[in-house]
This record gives C-alpha cells, sequence and structure tokens, in this order.
C-alpha cells in the first residue's frame, strides 16, 4: 500500500466528516443551491484535467484531457452562475417589499 | 524558483481553495451569509485554478485555453436556464463532472498501461466504474426530467439480480486488471459494463422518486472525483469531493426519511415497486368540488391559510399566479405561509426555489415539522399540484404501502381545498383518504387557471 494512500485517506474521511456536519446544518429551504454549489465546488476536478492535458504525454491522454477541461470547466461556470441566480431570488418579506 | 518551489506553492493555493470550500458551504448554511459563501466558492475555484495553469508540468496553453472557453461557453446558458429546468440542469452537471472524472482516469490509465501498479490499477477502476455509472445515469435521469424518456419506472422481473450482476462483472474486470495488469483490453470491456450499469440502475426509477435519484448521483459524482484524488494523489480534489459526497449522501438520507424507505432499498434502485398492489378495494365514495367563487369567498373570510405546493404547480408553471394569490390575500390582513414537503417537486428544494423565483418571501416558506404544529389552527390548507405528500393514510392505514411516510396535515386544517386536474391517483398509484374528508373541498382544473380564477374573483370581490 502506498504511503501516499494512508494520508489520502486521512484527508478524505475528515474532508467527509466535515461536510456531513456542515451539511446538516444547512436550512432545507436552499437544498437546491447547496447541490448546484457543490456541484461547482466539484468541478475543482478541472485542475487534474489541465495537468493531464497540458503534459501531452500521449496524443489520447491529451485529447481526453480537454474534453475534461471542457466538460468540468462548464460544471464550474454554470454552477457558480445558477447558484448566484437562485440565492438572488431569497428574499425576506421586509427586503422584497424594498426592491 | 525550482520546479519543487513552484509545486510547494501550488500545493499552499490548493490547500488555500480546500479552506474557501469548507467556508462556501459553512455560509451557505443560512439564506443571510448564504451569497458570500458563493463568492468565496468562485475565489476559491479561480485561485486553484490559476495556480494550476502555472504549473511546470503544463507547456502548452493553445488548447488548454480553448477548451476553458468552451467549457464557459456551455456552462454560462447552462447557468441560465428558467428556474423550473433546475432539476434537469442539475442532473446534467452531474453527468458533465462524473465524465471529466471518468475520462481523466482513463487517460492516466493508458499513459502508463500495461506496466500500472497494483494498487493504482485498482483505485482507476473503481474511479473509472464510478465516473462512467454516474455519467449515464444522470444523463438517464436528466432525460427524464427533461421528458425526453418516459419518466415512469420501466421495471421487469429479477431486475435487482440482473443488475447486481452487471455491477459484480464490472468490479470483476477491475480484479482481473489487478492481477493481470497485461490484458489490457479489460479496460475498455469494464468502461462499457460500467456504462451499461448507470443506465439499468436508473432506468426503474421516476416521478416522485427523482429526489433522490438525484442525490444519489450527485453523491457518485463528488466520490467519483475523491476516487479520481486517490488516484493523482491532489488532496484538493479529495477534499472538494468529499463534501460533494457528502452533501448528496445526507439529501438522500433525508430524503429518504420523507418518503419513509431505507437507504438499501435505494442502494438498489428499488423504488416504485412496493405500490400497486395494495392500491386496491376502491370504493366509489362522494367528494365535494367547488368552483373558484367558492374557493375565493372561503380565502377572503380566513384568517391563516396555509398553501401545499407540489409537482404539479411547477408542471402548470403556476408559481406566479400563486405569489399574486399570497399577495392578495396578505393585503386583507390575511395570514399566508407555505408548507414544503421535502420531497414535494424533483429535486431538494425544488419548491423553494420556484417559489423564491416568484418573489416569495422565504421567511413564509415553512418546512414539513413546523407548519404541522400550527395546521390545526389553521383556516384553510390550500393544496396545490401536491398528492401523496398530503395523504392522511401514511399516519392512519397500516395497509398503505406508504404508511410511515411523514405527511404535511392538512387534513387538520378547518377546510382543506385540493386543486387537482382529475380524481386519478398520484405517482404511488394510491387512493387519497384527504379528498372524501368533510371538511375537503375539491378544485378541478389546471392549477394555474385555477389560481387565476380565484385571484380574479379576489380582486373584483374587493371593488
Amino acid at each position: 500500500m502506498p504511503a501516499d494512500f494512508i494520508s489520502s485517506l486521512f484527508v478524505f474521511i475528515l474532508s467527509a466528516f466535515l461536510g456531513i456536519e456542515l451539511i446538516k446544518r444547512v436550512s432545507p429551504l436552499l437544498h437546491t443551491p447547496l447541490m448546484s454549489l457543490t456541484n461547482a465546488l466539484d468541478a475543482i476536478v478541472v485542475v487534474a484535467a489541465i495537468i493531464i492535458a497540458g503534459r501531452h504525454e500521449t496524443r489520447l491522454s491529451t485529447i481526453l484531457g480537454l474534453v475534461a477541461v471542457a466538460a468540468s470547466f462548464s460544471n464550474m461556470v454554470g454552477g457558480f452562475v445558477i447558484t448566484d441566480r437562485m440565492l438572488s431570488m431569497f428574499k425576506t418579506g421586509k427586503a422584497a417589499k424594498k426592491s | 524558483m525550482t520546479p519543487a518551489d513552484t509545486q510547494q506553492l501550488i500545493d499552499f493555493t490548493y490547500i488555500a481553495a480546500a479552506i474557501g470550500f469548507i467556508l462556501a458551504i459553512k455560509w451557505l448554511g443560512s439564506p443571510v451569509s448564504a451569497k458570500r459563501g458563493v463568492v468565496v466558492g468562485e475565489i476559491a475555484s479561480a485561485v486553484a485554478v490559476i495556480a494550476t495553469l502555472c504549473d511546470p508540468q503544463v507547456d502548452q496553453y493553445k488548447w488548454i485555453i480553448i477548451t476553458l472557453i468552451v467549457g464557459a461557453a456551455v456552462g454560462v446558458p447552462l447557468g441560465m436556464v428558467k428556474m423550473t429546468a433546475v432539476p434537469q440542469r442539475t442532473a446534467l452537471s452531474h453527468a458533465f463532472g462524473a465524465l471529466s472524472a471518468a475520462l481523466i482516469g482513463i487517460a492516466e490509465y493508458y499513459v502508463s498501461a500495461p506496466h500500472v501498479p497494483k494498487f493504482q490499477m485498482a483505485e482507476i477502476g473503481l474511479e473509472v466504474i464510478i465516473g462512467s455509472l454516474t455519467f449515464t445515469g444522470s444523463l438517464i435521469a436528466a432525460g427524464k426530467l427533461q421528458e425526453i424518456l418516459p419518466q415512469r419506472p420501466i421495471t421487469y422481473k429479477g431486475q435487482n439480480y440482473v443488475s447486481l450482476t452487471v455491477l459484480a462483472a464490472a468490479l470483476g474486470l477491475v480484479v482481473a486488471l489487478v492481477i493481470h495488469p497485461e490484458m489490457t483490453l479489460l479496460f475498455p470491456i469494464m468502461i462499457g459494463v460500467a456504462l451499461i450499469f448507470g443506465i439499468m440502475l436508473v432506468t426503474p426509477i421516476g416521478g416522485a422518486d427523482m429526489p433522490t435519484v438525484i442525490s444519489l448521483l450527485n453523491s457518485y459524482a463528488g466520490f467519483s472525483a475523491s476516487l479520481l484524488g486517490f488516484v493523482l494523489n491532489n488532496k484538493v480534489l479529495i477534499v472538494a469531493g468529499a463534501l460533494d459526497g457528502a452533501s448528496g449522501f445526507i439529501l438522500s438520507v433525508i430524503m429518504c426519511k420523507a418518503m419513509n424507505r431505507s437507504f438499501t432499498n435505494v442502494l438498489f434502485g428499488a423504488f416504485g415497486q412496493v405500490q400497486a398492489s395494495a392500491a386496491g378495494a376502491k370504493e366509489e365514495r362522494a367528494v365535494k368540488s367547488a368552483s373558484p367563487e367558492d374557493a375565493a369567498a372561503i380565502l377572503a373570510a380566513a384568517n391563516t391559510v396555509v398553501i401545499v405546493p407540489g409537482y404539479g404547480m411547477a408542471v402548470a408553471q403556476a408559481q406566479h399566479k400563486v405569489r399574486e394569490l399570497y399577495d392578495i390575500l396578505t393585503k386583507k390582513g390575511i395570514d399566508v405561509r407555505f408548507g414544503i414537503h421535502p420531497v414535494a417537486g424533483r429535486m431538494p428544494g425544488h419548491m423553494n426555489v420556484l417559489l423564491a423565483e416568484a418573489d416569495i418571501p422565504y421567511d413564509k416558506m415553512m418546512e414539513m415539522d413546523a407548519i404541522n404544529g400550527d395546521l390545526p389552527q389553521t383556516d384553510v390548507a390550500l393544496v396545490i399540484g401536491a398528492n401523496d405528500v398530503t395523504n392522511p393514510a401514511a399516519r392512519t392505514d397500516q395497509s398503505s404501502p406508504i404508511f410511515g411516510m411523514p405527511i404535511i396535515d392538512v387534513d387538520k386544517a378547518r377546510t382543506v381545498m385540493v386543486i387537482k386536474r382529475s380524481m386519478a391517483a398520484g405517482f404511488a398509484g394510491i387512493d387519497n383518504p384527504l379528498y372524501y374528508l368533510d371538511n375537503t373541498m375539491m378544485l378541478f382544473g389546471d392549477a394555474k387557471k385555477f389560481v387565476s380564477d380565484i385571484v380574479r374573483e379576489l380582486s373584483g370581490g374587493s371593488h
């Protein structure tokens, strides 16, 4: 078992527990924006895609990497745009009257 | 700077990004700080992407910049879809996320194949399987939500055994690849089997079970990114994937509880099969129906009104008319609130977003548990396009397939009004005793048209 695996597992377990604790506190009101936001954050796989595409190891790996760049970056951009739009719509009674 | 220094610097920006992601989710917890959460998430992602572009391993930028622009060009319109299309957009983004994770895993495999270390082979295999099945599963889910594919669950006998066999085959292929790394042909076969499994996983599921499915796919998409982080030893992927995976997991658990289904029931995709049998014993019972005029008069005489929306409201696009009704009743000094069941709609929080889009203040949207205590003191409960989530049989009738499912207790209100197209049963195919109660009035018609008729009556009457 590679040494990296243990440290990766360590990070994974801690993040998963932290995620569970944080997400339990999210109001059901915001469950849809929560899903679109975590989707946008998950799109950070774009960094791995950039490296695979940028390394130019084989033609196949470059092409697959580039497709992955487009797919994950569209998720990142789209996820943030829609989360932002949704949250702008959530207003309290007072704020809605002002606008 | 030496390459090692640069690498370290990049790693530090990844740590900063991970902190940003955690804060983003923490601040999303409440509507007051949620926007701040999005901003910190955006900054963290941007910093990580820019740092990665400075990585010395990246030596050609032209195509990367082009694909980033393509991604943004696809992403912006996908971020601008109408709120009613949010469930299918979400399913599609799960598909994209899973696709990119799977493709990177596949690329990583072919770079070193057939000389892949055993442990890494197992990691890549699992990662690509989860990514691939989430990809096709999410596409099917998106197709169902967009109504390109039939919404009804498609089932056949022994389905679970067939599906599990296919999954076992995919896992078996990973084991074979670990033992015999030289048999590289098995890798594309494994991908194909996983893609097929994804289709088989979601096809038998439909309609009212979609919120659970979407949450589950969200969780899978997250875990595939996390596993990719294991393969590449990239901790920021592990953190982001674990947060996303945990989020999808928690939402699926919440959805399961709200439908009184066990988690194993969900994991094996066995939904929509319990029903049918218990629907039997249909007696002809009388229902009271009412006109928009009657409904308007009853609403105008009320002090407190609770509106319970469901998927029917979304289908009829009635949310803006509902807002007009809310406005006119509120102006008359009537207390109007919304009771929202966790599984109302096609994804978690779907109703809240639709109502927010129609400018209904979020402090008027109540969770099921919060509204149930107030319903016995409520004058009118108005159900718009919701059925099973208001079915009192879930509370009283042990033989009912939805017995034990938490519901919104609209039947306890003084008067219940239900806007419904016809007496056809809901998704679960179960008769709803609510409709035959003495205090229930059925308002037959299209939700949007009926609500606007009520609004017209109410505004006409005030002149």
